[in-house]
C-alpha cells in the first residue's frame, strides 16, 4: 500500500523548459498556486540550446510582414498535416507572445530603429510564396533559447512559482474515472517519493531525441512525457515524423543554427560545389529542413561526401566576414572551434543531418488539452491532462517544422494552456480523488525496478536501442528494414524491462533515473517504429524509398498511435482556420 | 591508456570522501571530460554528475577540472592536462566551496539564493507599449558580456571571498547578472537595486583576485561588470 507524503497544487507543471515555464508563468500571475517538476534547475533545460530565433510576424524588417504569410509557410512546411486552426493561432497571437518576452526582460538583439532584430530562415517567403525569401525570425544573437528560457526563469521567481528542482516525475496518477489527478515524483537529492496531486496537470516534459544514436538533443531528453502517456495508455499522434537537422557538427551532434544560412552561409560537397542549388533552386540553402537533409544525405550517398571518408558535407561561412560572424553568430564560432575544430572565419564546418525534433507528441486541441478518439472517430478531453512544447503535437509542424517555430510553439501554446486552466480553475474545478490502489498502480514501476536482483546494464541496452533506431528509422526509411527494426525493438522491450539497477542507494542516485529514462525512450522508440512503417508513403521528414510519393488519397491525415493494442489508426487534420479559407494542399516545392 | 582519479562520495555508505583510480581505453582520441565520465559511468553507474546539454549551455557540468573549475563538456582531455596539477592524471573533483551532495554533485542553494537576492528580472514601472520597448542597437550592446551567464557557478566556487562570505558576499555571478539589469535600458529600478547592494558585503568583499574571469568557461568578465557597480555605489554615495 502506498504511504507516501501528498502534496496539492492548482496546477502541476512537469518540465522546466520553455513551455513550462511559460504555463507556469501565466497561473502564478494570477495567483494559482503552481509548482513545476523539472528534473534539472530549469536553465538547464534544452530550450537552452535553441539558437537561431523565434519565428513570428512582428515586421520589423519588414514593415508589410503579415502572420498569415507566416501561417502559409507553416501550412506548407507541414507537407499540409499541420493543424491549420492551430498554425493560424500560433502565427496570429505570436507578436503578442514575443512582445511580452520583450517586456519581461528578454535580451533580443536590435536594429537600427530599435526594434527587434529578424533575420532569414528556411521556409519562409512574402506574400504566400510569391514575394521571395522573409526576414521573420526574431534573435537574440544566436543564443535565443537562452536568453528565452533564462528570461521564463526569471518571471517565474519574480512571480513566486514553487520550483521542485531536480524532481523527476515517474508516472502520471489516473483515477478509476480515467482522470489524471497528478503525478508521483521522486526527489533525486534525497530519493523521497511523493504524490503531487493537481487540479491540472501540464506535460511540458519536451522532445525525446535521445532515442537516436547521433542527435543534437540533450541527455535529459528521453521523451518522459511521450513515456508516461502511451504507459497510461493513451494514444500519441504523428510519431513517425522525426526532424533530421541539416547541419549537426559530424561526429559531435552539436547543432549549429539554420540562422548561419540565414546570414549567407551555404552548404558545398566535395567538389565544392553548392549542390543545393540543384536540388531547390529558388530557396536553395533555405529551403525546408526536411529537403535540405535529404539533399546532403544523397549528396553523401552518391559519393560527393567530404573528408576522408566522405560522410559529411561543408557549411561553408568564411566569406561573411569575421565582424558578421562574431557579432551575429559568436555562439557557432565557439562550438565550432570546440566541437569541429574548424574556425568558421577561415574554413568550412564538416556538418551533417542530425536527429533534432519530435514533430509527434500527444494530441492537443488549442488549449493544451490533451486529447483521445473514441471508436467513432471523436476526439475526447483527457479530464487533467494537458500538453504543450515538444512533447505535444497540437499540431502546428505537420511532417516538418520550421526553423524557428519551435520557440514560437512553445511560448504560445505553454501561454494559452496556461490561460485555459487560469479560466477553468476560476470558473471552479474540482479537485479530484485518486484512491491508493490508483497510487500504487502509478507507483509499480518505481517499485519494480527498485527491487531488481539481476539483469543487463543500462548503458548497453541504451545504446542497443539508439543503433537500432540509428540504422532501421533514419532520414531515407524502407518497409523490409522498418520490420526487421521493429523485431529487433520487440526482443529489445523484455531485456530493458528487466534492467538491473544495481545501485538502490537514495542520495543523489543517478543510476535509477538513467534507468527509469530507459523506459520512456523504449517507448517513444517503440511508437515510432510502429507508426513509420504504417505510413505507406513520403511526406514531409518522413521519407521512404518503398513509397517515395506523397499520397493525399489515403494518408492526408495524422497517424494514431494506440498502445495498448500496438495499433495505428487515423486521425482528420483540421482544414478549418477562423479568420479565413484554409490553404488547400499543393505539390511542395522551394 | 588515461589515467583518472575521481573524487567519490556517497553519504549513504562512505564515512568521508576518497580519491578513485581508475584507467580508461580513449582509443587514443581527446575526448571531452565529460565523455570520460559517460564511459566511466557506463561501467560504474553509481558515478554521480550532473549533465545535460554536453555543448557548454546549461551549465549543468561545472566541477573542478586538474585543479581548475570548468565545464566537462566542452574541456578536452589535452586542455585539462594542460592545467598542471595532476601530471598525465585526469583529476576530478566537484567545485571547491559548497558542501558535496554525492560524488562531483555539490548543492548550489546559497550560489542560486544569491542569485534570486539580486532580483535577476526586468522591473519598469511604466506602461508597456504595444510592441516592444525599443532600444538602440548601442543600449543594447551593454548587456553583451553580462546576459550570457550560464549560471554553472565555476566563478564563485574559484572566488576566496565567496568561500568566505557565501551567505553574504553576492559573488561574481550574482553580481554579473546585478550589472546585466543595472545595464539594461528597459529597466527603471536602478536606485533600488543600489539601495539593495549597498551594505559591507554583497559586492565590497569583491577584492579584485580575478579568479573568476580566469574560469569563466563563457569568457565573462565578472570582475569588471563589479567595478562598474561599485562605481555606480560610489558615485551615488558624493
Amino acid at each position: 500500500m502506498a504511504n507516501i507524503r501528498t502534496i496539492s497544487f492548482d496546477g502541476v507543471i512537469v518540465g522546466g523548459g520553455g513551455a513550462g515555464m511559460r504555463a507556469a508563468l501565466q497561473l502564478a500571475q494570477s495567483g494559482y498556486k503552481t509548482a513545476v517538476i523539472s528534473k534539472v534547475f530549469p536553465t538547464r533545460s534544452h530550450t537552452v540550446s535553441a539558437q537561431g530565433g523565434i519565428t513570428c510576424a512582428i515586421a520589423s524588417a519588414d514593415p508589410q510582414d503579415q502572420w498569415q504569410w507566416h501561417m502559409y509557410d507553416t501550412v506548407k512546411g507541414s507537407d499540409y498535416i499541420g493543424d491549420q486552426e492551430a498554425i493560424e493561432y500560433m502565427c496570429q497571437v505570436g507578436p503578442e507572445a514575443v512582445y511580452e518576452l520583450d517586456h519581461m526582460g528578454m535580451p533580443f538583439s536590435r536594429t537600427e530603429e530599435g526594434r527587434i532584430y529578424q533575420r532569414p530562415f528556411g521556409g519562409q517567403s512574402k506574400n504566400f510564396g510569391e514575394g521571395g525569401q522573409a526576414a521573420r525570425t526574431c534573435a537574440a544573437a544566436d543564443r535565443t533559447g537562452h536568453a528565452l528560457l533564462h528570461t521564463l526563469y526569471q518571471g517565474n521567481l519574480k512571480n513566486n512559482t514553487v520550483f521542485f528542482n531536480e524532481w523527476y516525475a515517474t508516472d502520471l496518477v489516473k483515477n478509476e474515472d480515467g482522470a489524471v489527478v497528478g503525478v508521483i515524483a521522486i526527489c533525486i537529492e534525497t530519493g523521497e517519493v511523493v504524490y503531487v496531486k493537481s487540479k491540472a496537470t501540464v506535460f511540458a516534459t519536451g522532445g525525446a531525441g535521445r532515442i537516436y544514436a547521433s542527435t543534437t538533443n540533450a541527455h535529459i531528453n528521453t521523451g518522459d512525457g511521450v513515456g508516461m502517456a502511451l504507459r497510461a495508455g493513451f494514444p500519441v499522434q504523428d510519431i513517425e515524423m522525426w526532424q533530421f537537422h541539416p547541419t549537426g557538427i559530424a561526429g559531435a551532434g552539436v547543432l549549429v543554427t539554420e540562422g548561419c544560412r540565414g546570414e549567407g552561409g551555404y552548404l558545398v560537397n566535395k567538389d565544392g560545389e553548392r549542390f543545393m542549388e540543384r536540388y531547390a533552386p529558388n530557396a536553395k540553402d533555405l529551403a525546408g529542413r526536411d529537403v535540405v537533409a535529404r539533399s546532403m544525405t544523397l549528396e553523401i550517398l552518391e559519393g560527393r561526401g567530404c573528408g576522408p571518408n566522405g560522410d559529411h558535407v561543408y557549411l561553408k561561412l568564411d566569406h561573411l566576414g569575421e565582424e558578421v560572424l562574431e557579432s551575429r553568430l559568436p555562439g557557432i564560432c565557439e562550438l565550432s572551434r570546440t566541437f569541429a575544430h574548424a574556425d568558421p572565419v577561415k574554413e568550412p564546418v564538416p556538418v551533417v543531418p542530425t536527429c533534432h525534433y519530435m514533430m509527434g507528441g500527444i494530441p492537443t486541441n488549442v488549449n493544451g488539452q490533451a486529447l483521445t478518439v473514441d471508436a467513432d472517430g471523436n476526439d475526447v478531453v483527457i479530464p487533467g491532462l494537458f500538453a504543450c512544447g515538444e512533447v505535444a503535437c497540437v499540431s502546428v509542424h505537420g511532417a516538418n517544422r520550421l526553423g524557428g517555430n519551435s520557440l514560437l510553439d512553445l511560448v504560445v501554446f505553454g501561454r494559452s494552456a496556461g490561460l485555459y486552466i487560469e479560466k477553468s480553475l476560476r470558473e471552479g474545478i474540482e479537485m479530484r480523488d485518486a484512491s491508493e490502489a490508483d497510487i500504487d498502480r502509478a507507483m509499480s514501476r518505481l517499485n519494480k525496478i527498485n527491487s531488481t536482483t539481476g539483469g543487463e546494464s543500462v548503458s548497453a541496452l541504451r545504446t542497443e536501442l539508439q543503433t537500432i533506431m540509428q540504422n532501421h528509422f533514419g532520414v531515407f526509411r524502407r518497409g523490409d528494414f522498418m520490420q526487421e527494426g521493429i523485431k529487433k525493438l520487440a526482443e529489445l522491450r523484455v531485456r530493458i524491462e528487466n534492467a538491473h539497477l544495481e545501485d538502490k542507494s537514495n542520495a543523489y542516485n543517478t543510476a535509477r533515473i538513467e534507468a527509469l529514462e530507459l523506459h520512456n525512450l523504449f517507448e517513444v522508440a517503440e511508437a515510432t517504429a510502429i507508426a513509420a512503417e504504417a505510413r505507406t508513403e513520403s511526406r514531409g521528414a518522413h521519407a521512404r524509398e518503398d513509397f517515395t510519393d506523397r499520397d493525399d488519397d489515403n494518408w492526408l491525415c495524422h497517424s494514431m498511435y494506440f498502445p495498448s493494442e500496438k495499433r495505428v489508426g487515423k486521425r482528420a487534420v483540421n482544414f478549418t482556420p477562423k479568420t479565413r479559407e484554409a490553404f488547400a494542399p499543393k505539390i511542395r516545392t522551394y | 591508456m588515461l589515467k583518472v582519479s575521481l573524487y567519490r562520495y556517497n553519504p549513504e555508505t562512505d564515512q568521508e570522501p576518497y580519491m578513485q583510480e581508475v584507467e580508461l581505453d580513449t582509443g587514443g582520441k581527446d575526448l571531452m571530460v565529460l565523455d570520460v565520465l559517460e564511459l566511466l559511468k557506463g561501467s560504474d553507474p553509481s558515478l554521480a554528475y550532473r549533465r545535460s546539454c554536453r555543448e557548454g549551455v546549461c551549465g549543468s557540468d561545472g566541477m573542478n577540472i586538474n585543479g581548475k573549475n570548468g565545464l566537462a563538456c566542452i574541456t578536452p582531455i589535452s586542455e585539462a592536462l594542460k592545467n598542471g596539477k595532476g601530471g598525465n592524471k585526469l583529476v576530478l573533483r566537484p567545485l571547491p566551496g559548497l558542501p558535496v551532495i554525492r560524488d562531483l554533485v555539490i548543492d548550489m542553494s546559497l550560489f542560486y539564493k544569491q542569485y534570486e537576492k539580486i532580483k535577476p528580472f526586468l522591473q519598469n514601472d511604466t506602461p508597456a507599449p504595444a510592441i516592444e520597448r525599443l532600444q538602440s542597437p548601442e543600449e543594447r550592446e551593454k548587456l553583451d558580456g553580462l546576459y550570457e551567464c550560464i549560471l554553472c557557478a565555476c566563478c564563485s566556487t574559484a572566488c576566496p571571498s565567496f568561500w568566505w562570505n557565501p551567505d553574504r558576499f553576492i559573488g561574481p555571478s550574482g553580481l554579473l547578472q546585478a550589472y546585466r539589469f543595472l545595464a539594461d535600458s528597459r529597466d527603471t529600478a536602478t536606485e533600488e537595486r543600489l539601495s539593495d547592494l549597498d551594505d559591507p558585503f554583497s559586492v565590497f568583499r569583491c577584492h579584485g583576485i580575478q579568479n573568476c574571469v580566469n574560469v569563466c568557461p563563457k569568457g565573462l568578465n565578472p570582475t569588471k561588470a563589479i567595478g562598474h557597480i561599485r562605481n555606480m555605489l560610489l558615485s551615488r554615495a558624493t
